[in-house]
């Protein structure tokens, strides 16, 4: 067939476009879902951990990784405890943590053993007979934890609280904050529908003076470990405009409810807020509601 | 699920007194409270199973509140069995989910909760050491939570018990441990049709995000405080006992 016209190629300007490609793979080293990656101080490798293993790799090397820690028992019918989180020391690149469904923490030390199996330090809080369910179990799995930037403290997320605690100290946290303590009498409906199960994560600021979590109904709580303040605000569209301030927010827990409160039963528990980021040394935060990322920052005066 | 049905009976005063008499307030006892705790995270544990990725901290909790009442049940002497005359331990060889969620899916769709717990809570006249002979003196009457557990475990005295739970578990494992694609066929290839009654249980369940059927089970005590309840309870049992049959007639 004669070529009838003859088209010269146009250069078209287009919006940017952002793919993501991999660039290296690290495969077939886990067995079970992984929960955590967390880079060493070295920068030359990282771990990754899933339920029940934690795995040591080099960036380099794509097809080889070495095991650290396998809680996996020779009879699966006798698990009764898995991997939750784990994250490396901020300044030591031979020290880890990891932390359990039990809602215990241990601290390795990878130069005592190939195998971190036995750990250096073991920090667990005495249950409270007082508040004593068939839920304190589930409610004191941890699903998050962090070291301080100083490296001095970690934070732990389990369902209610979050909990500081002194690496001197392991029989129980320094610190402890209520996210939603309102939660406690509706475990059961919680259980119910599978809400008892999120895993909500938690960060640090800079300065290790305010830690932050999230919780539902597109509520995220920030705790002032120095003035002992709380404040509860909200990531939507509808409450706020972009550059507005703010306004916080507050869950009514029983009586007459306020004007601008809450009450626990309106909460919305598919709107929660499980992923946070607090910049390292600015006063900016990133939020993830469901579909939606939301940046805020402090006023600028 | 079971505790929509629960809720119906028991409920707090601040909820609708419609169709009950003289707006009797009543606590679920502990041990009804318990047993539905129990069904429910079985269901639970069954409906992990059946992910093509299940989750396994998600599964070991459920298991280990499943384990941790059962312990309690056991020490109370309240975990006592039917002896079903019919499948012995074949039951046991199947997949213990298609026995649970066909049974309850079928049964829900029957209504058959209500006059279920009505029965059960009969049983119960005190909390502190039910005389476990005169609790299943109206087995052949009870409904849906007994059959429930009868047939996944064949009872005959706790010790077993414990070995047959133990043994369920085990499968429950065991099958999420060698959980490759090839099984997950291995798995589907016995289900029967009544899974697709499931569907909604399941959409229903996985979207139900907003509280509120769980209420009556949120005054989940410790069994010392229930004690002054039985008075009540009675009362109330009978007056249950009568509307089911009014309403059933």
């Amino acid at each position: 067939t004669l070529l009838l016209t003859l088209q010269v190629p146009v250069l078209r300007p287009m919006d940017l476009m952002v793919e993501a490609t991999p660039r290296r793979v690290f495969a077939n080293a886990h067995t079970y879902h992984i929960n955590s990656i967390s880079v060493n101080s070295d920068y030359e490798t990282y771990m990754s951990a899933d339920d029940l293993r934690i795995n040591l790799w080099n960036f380099e090397i794509t097809n080889q990784s070495f095991n650290i820690v396998d809680i996996k028992p020779a009879n699966m019918e006798e698990l009764t405890e898995v991997i939750t989180a784990a994250e490396f020391h901020p300044h030591h690149c031979n020290t880890f943590v990891y932390s359990s469904s039990k809602g215990t923490i241990r601290l390795c030390d990878m130069r005592t053993a190939a195998l971190c199996d036995r750990h250096a330090k073991f920090f667990e809080e005495p249950e409270d007979p007082s508040n004593r369910s068939f839920f304190s179990e589930i409610i004191s799995s941890i699903s998050d934890v962090k070291f301080s930037h100083s490296g001095r403290y970690i934070m732990t997320r389990d369902y209610l609280t979050v909990k500081v605690w002194d690496l001197n100290m392991e029989n129980r946290p320094i610190e402890t904050y209520q996210v939603h303590d309102y939660l406690r009498s509706k475990l059961c409906s919680l259980y119910e529908n599978d809400c008892i199960f999120d895993k909500f994560e938690c960060v640090w600021n800079g300065s290790d003076s305010v830690i932050m979590t999230g919780s539902y109904n597109n509520f995220f709580r920030m705790f002032d470990r120095n003035t002992k303040r709380d404040v509860t605000l909200e990531a939507s569209r509808e409450n706020s405009k972009p550059r507005a301030i703010l306004k916080p927010r507050k869950v009514c827990v029983g009586g007459k409810r306020r004007k601008d409160e809450i009450s626990v039963d309106s909460l919305d528990f598919s709107k929660k807020i499980l992923h946070t980021a607090w910049h390292p040394s600015e006063n900016i935060i990133a939020v993830a509601a469901t579909n939606n990322l939301y940046i805020f920052q402090d006023k600028v005066n | 699920m079971f505790v929509r049905g629960l809720k119906r009976k028991c409920f707090d005063g601040e909820e609708d007194i419609e169709g009950t008499l003289a707006g009797i307030k009543a606590i679920p006892s502990y041990n009804l409270q318990r047993q539905s705790l129990l069904d429910m995270s079985l269901v639970k544990l069954q409906l992990c199973h059946m992910l093509v990725e299940p989750n396994l901290c998600r599964s070991v909790l459920i298991a280990n509140t499943v384990r941790q009442i059962q312990e309690e049940m056991t020490q109370d002497g309240t975990w006592q069995m039917i002896n079903t005359p019919s499948t012995g331990q074949a039951s046991l060889d199947r997949l213990v989910s298609t026995d649970i969620l066909c049974r309850s899916s079928r049964d829900q769709a029957e209504g058959k909760h209500v006059p279920a717990y009505g029965t059960f809570n009969k049983d119960f006249e005190s909390d502190q050491a039910p005389d476990s002979s005169e609790t299943m003196s109206t087995a052949s009457s009870v409904q849906t939570p007994r059959n429930l557990q009868s047939n996944v475990w064949e009872m005959e005295n706790p010790q077993e018990n414990k070995g047959n739970f133990q043994k369920s578990l085990d499968q429950i494992f065991e099958t999420l441990e060698n959980k490759s694609p090839n099984s997950v066929e291995d798995l589907f290839s016995e289900v029967d049709n009544s899974y697709y009654d499931l569907d909604t249980m399941l959409t229903g369940m996985m979207s139900n995000t907003k509280m509120g059927h769980c209420d009556s089970l949120e005054t989940f005590s410790s069994p010392t405080n229930t004690a002054s309840n039985s008075n009540c309870k009675s009362d109330l049992n009978d007056l249950d006992h009568i509307v089911e049959i009014l309403v059933e007639s």
